[in-house]
């Protein structure tokens, strides 16, 4: 055996030549691989200092190779106060890059710069969960050539991990991030600048994007732990001014309502779920933005002291009420994809049992064990419901792109029981139509739709059916609710539906579900 | 007359079409729109009108509709009373009342529209506002000037003007006229209403008050806003031990009557009339909130 031909590594060792054949790996010697960092003796502080992750956004764009033509991507964690996605397209526009795709996780009011890149031709596509104000409104009167491709949450996220959407360089806002490239949406060293909470949406980004930037306006000591965004998964920081405003996270779609419209919607909501047969001790719950479905929480409280029920888990987009039956010992544990107000930020940096999760771990709708298909209960806002029970939360009463799909059908697909809670008519505008303008989640999905004169019951569901109607809950048929909103407000007239597409709704699962013509202006 | 639970009666200005068209949904047990102080002078036509509509298209179901109309001695007054009438509506609400003629005079003036559009006479119902001290004064004899009338309420706020001084938290001032109405209501065999209570942050000291009312013997309340529905419901839902013992009562009463008996009679000791009237309303308390009693 010791005849066999071998080498003499640099620690003087002798390893056979067959051996480093077998296993293709080449004899040990000091800097073997120009890969591995020299050693250099610098500090902890040393290093901090000397970071070359650290560069403007300038050569993070440089230095991340991006081309024209190239996919980009954000997040949308700091909703209406968000600064990020306008600074960096205002510096992308200024060096001359065109024909770019940009793949948000969604897009907002605060948004409305990006028209003129749009006209400009810096910005050849977007895909998002949503689209608000006046770039939404431009878009949907023909802005782009291309049409806006809408996802889900958890779509968004299996399209990402599926490579359907590839991601060449993702630019990414954190609240905190050590030299090293460690990120969060907060900081448990002191406070932060500016606060967004979980990170969610922008994990998956992170680590199926070819190139991470992560932009803060907090960089802190090494460990920034816990961290959303580990820094192995991060190429460049760039350290800005503001990355967002904090106060901005809850305007909009997750306001705290005292309107009694909301308010019986919500009650009937509750009552629906208390008698439902899902309201067990242990049971598991998610709640959408919208006034009326964020207040259903407040009524479910009621019934679960008296009743003496605790839930597990609370998933999802998670409010400062979700926090407080979490302190109050009703609620275990909190699964945290996006934080919807500061209360929630707060709790996600202080709670033990508050956990961030990432968009995949959220809502995929490829994995068995993500953590919305086993929920118990979900509850959620529409804009308008049709017959067959699918709802729109995407364009609005006069054809208009207003809102986003978020995690509506990934949740309504994957919870035992989807309450869906929408008034009659809003106005004059009714809300049970025969068809709706969008589909966002298809009726299957649905179970009940609890409006504010009665409860429709989807007929896959007879068995819930039968448990409302013994509690005396008003359950009516669908078509009954189409017909009584006609008769208070008439039926409205057809909208002015162009012939160009301008939007693509992809289900969950990456499929065509709808398109979105352009309106034409009267 | 129709037996029925008033325990809100939610006013709803008659200018206001978005809270007309679902005032309903909250399930107040009577709607009163206003025509006469929520609506300026330059709106009492198109409120009219407005109100008129809501009555003819709007499926109301179950809920009683009342309409507070502006004083007959106004513009406004018979014009409003003629539009209600042929509306449909079930209740005409007089404001201000203060003697026994002004329910005659609009007694009259409802029955001649009635004639003239082959509407079967008393179908229309005469509800008073008693809001002055005259009022007070002359409860019983209002309450008891029409065979339409079904019920006598309390306007707190001109009542305590006229008397000189202004609402307090714990409403000493109104307890005269409180149980006044209550009284002239119970000799004339109709329902007695209270007062509304403005205060729409204060729901702990809303319900003491409902608590307080309820005591006295009235059936129900004046409401602004849909949020007292369910604090007056909770206050005029009897308890599982009340409804319990009301069970029994009536089934000794059914017992009784099947035996041809007169005496009502439980665990061996004789029932009084007026403890299985009690026990009958309690019941009707509890259907009216989808508790299954029978």
């Amino acid at each position: 055996m010791k005849n066999k031909p071998s080498v003499t590594s640099g620690v003087n060792t002798k390893i056979p030549a067959e051996i480093l054949e077998k296993f293709n790996m080449p004899a040990y010697f000091e800097s073997w691989n120009p890969r591995v960092r020299p050693r250099d003796h610098m500090s902890r502080n040393e290093m901090q200092k000397n970071s070359n992750k650290i560069v403007s956004l300038e050569q993070s764009i440089i230095k991340s190779g991006l081309k024209d033509g190239m996919t980009i991507s954000f997040h949308h964690h700091f909703r209406e106060g968000d600064h990020v996605v306008n600074m960096v397209m205002d510096k992308l526009a200024k060096m001359g890059f065109k024909n770019l795709n940009i793949a948000p996780s969604s897009l907002s009011n605060v948004h409305a710069p990006l028209i003129e890149h749009i006209k400009n031709g810096v910005i050849k596509s977007i895909s998002t969960s949503g689209l608000r104000g006046k770039l939404a409104e431009e878009i949907s009167h023909g802005l782009m050539e291309e049409p806006v491709v809408f996802r889900s949450h958890g779509g968004r996220a299996a399209a990402i991990k599926e490579g359907h959407v590839k991601i060449d360089v993702a630019f990414l806002s954190a609240s905190s991030c050590d030299y090293v490239g460690n990120a969060n949406g907060y900081s448990r060293d002191g406070e932060e600048k500016s606060v967004c909470g979980s990170m969610g949406y922008a994990i998956v980004d992170s680590r199926y994007a070819d190139k991470v930037v992560i932009l803060t306006d907090n960089i802190v000591g090494y460990p920034n732990t816990p961290f959303a965004i580990a820094e192995s998964n991060v190429d460049y920081i760039v350290k800005v001014d503001e990355v967002g405003d904090a106060s901005k996270i809850s305007s909009g779609a997750t306001r705290f309502t005292t309107n009694p419209h909301d308010l019986l919607l919500a009650h009937t909501a509750a009552e629906a779920v208390v008698n439902s047969g899902y309201f067990r001790d242990g049971f598991s719950l998610q709640t959408g933005s919208g006034g009326a479905s964020l207040a259903v929480t407040r009524y479910i409280k009621d019934y679960m002291i008296a009743q003496n029920i605790k839930a597990s888990y609370a998933l999802g987009g998670i409010t400062g009420q979700m926090v407080a039956l979490h302190e109050e010992g009703l609620i275990k544990k909190l699964l945290d994809v996006q934080s919807f107000d500061l209360v929630a930020a707060q709790s996600l940096k202080n709670n033990r049992f508050h956990h961030q999760i990432a968009a995949d771990y959220y809502a995929d709708p490829f994995e068995r064990g993500s953590a919305m298909n086993l929920l118990d209960v979900v509850i959620l806002s529409a804009l308008e419901c049709d017959v067959d029970f699918n709802v729109n939360v995407l364009t609005g009463s006069d054809g208009v792109i207003r809102g986003a799909i978020g995690g509506h059908p990934d949740t309504a697909a994957g919870a035992a029981l989807s309450v869906i809670v929408c008034p009659l008519i809003r106005g004059r505008i009714p809300c049970i139509v025969e068809k709706v303008n969008t589909v966002v989640t298809p009726g299957y999905s649905v179970d009940l739709i609890v409006t504010d004169q009665g409860i429709a019951v989807n007929p896959r569901r007879p068995e819930i059916k039968e448990k409302l109607i013994a509690a005396n809950l008003p359950v009516v048929d669908i078509h009954e609710l189409r017909e009584k909103a006609e008769r208070i407000v008439g039926k409205p007239e057809n909208l002015p539906w162009g012939d160009k597409v301008v939007g693509v709704v992809t289900s969950r699962d990456g499929a065509v579900l709808d398109v979105i013509y352009n309106v034409e202006n009267k | 007359m129709e037996k029925r639970l008033r325990r809100t009666m939610m006013f709803v200005p008659g200018n206001n079409p978005s809270m007309m068209c679902d005032a309903h949904i909250y399930g107040p047990d009577s709607i009163m729109f206003d025509l006469e102080d929520s609506v300026s002078i330059n709106e009492k036509d198109a409120a009219r009108l407005l109100v008129y509509h809501a009555l003819k298209t709007i499926d109301y179901g179950n809920v009683e509709r009342v309409v507070r109309v502006n004083p007959l001695n106004t513009a406004y007054g018979k014009l409003d009373v003629q539009a209600m009438v042929l509306a449909g509506v079930q209740v005409i609400r007089m404001p201000k009342t203060e003697t026994a003629e002004e329910i005659v005079e609009l007694e009259e003036e409802i029955e001649r529209i009635e004639k003239q559009n082959n509407i079967p006479v008393g179908r229309t119902l005469i509800m008073a506002a008693i809001e002055s001290a005259l009022g007070v004064v002359n409860a019983y004899k209002i309450a008891t000037a029409s065979s339409r009338m079904m019920g006598i309420a309390l306007g707190a706020e001109d009542y305590c003007a006229n008397l000189k001084t202004h609402r307090s938290r714990d409403g000493a001032e109104l307890l005269l006229a409180r149980q006044t109405i209550v009284v002239a209501a119970r000799a004339a065999g109709i329902d007695a209403l209270d007062t509304v209570f403005s205060d729409l942050n204060d729901m702990e000291a809303f319900k003491e008050d409902v608590r307080f009312i309820k005591q006295l013997g009235f059936d129900g309340k004046s409401i602004i806003n849909p949020r007292q529905i369910r604090p007056v419901n909770e206050v005029f839902t009897p308890t599982a031990a009340e409804i319990d013992k009301a069970k029994r009562i009536v089934a000794a009463l059914k017992e009784a009557e099947l035996k041809g008996s007169g005496v009502v009679a439980l665990n061996g000791k004789m029932i009084d009339k007026p403890v299985v009237l009690r026990a009958q309303r309690v019941l009707d308390f509890a259907r009216a909130v989808h508790i299954v009693v029978d």
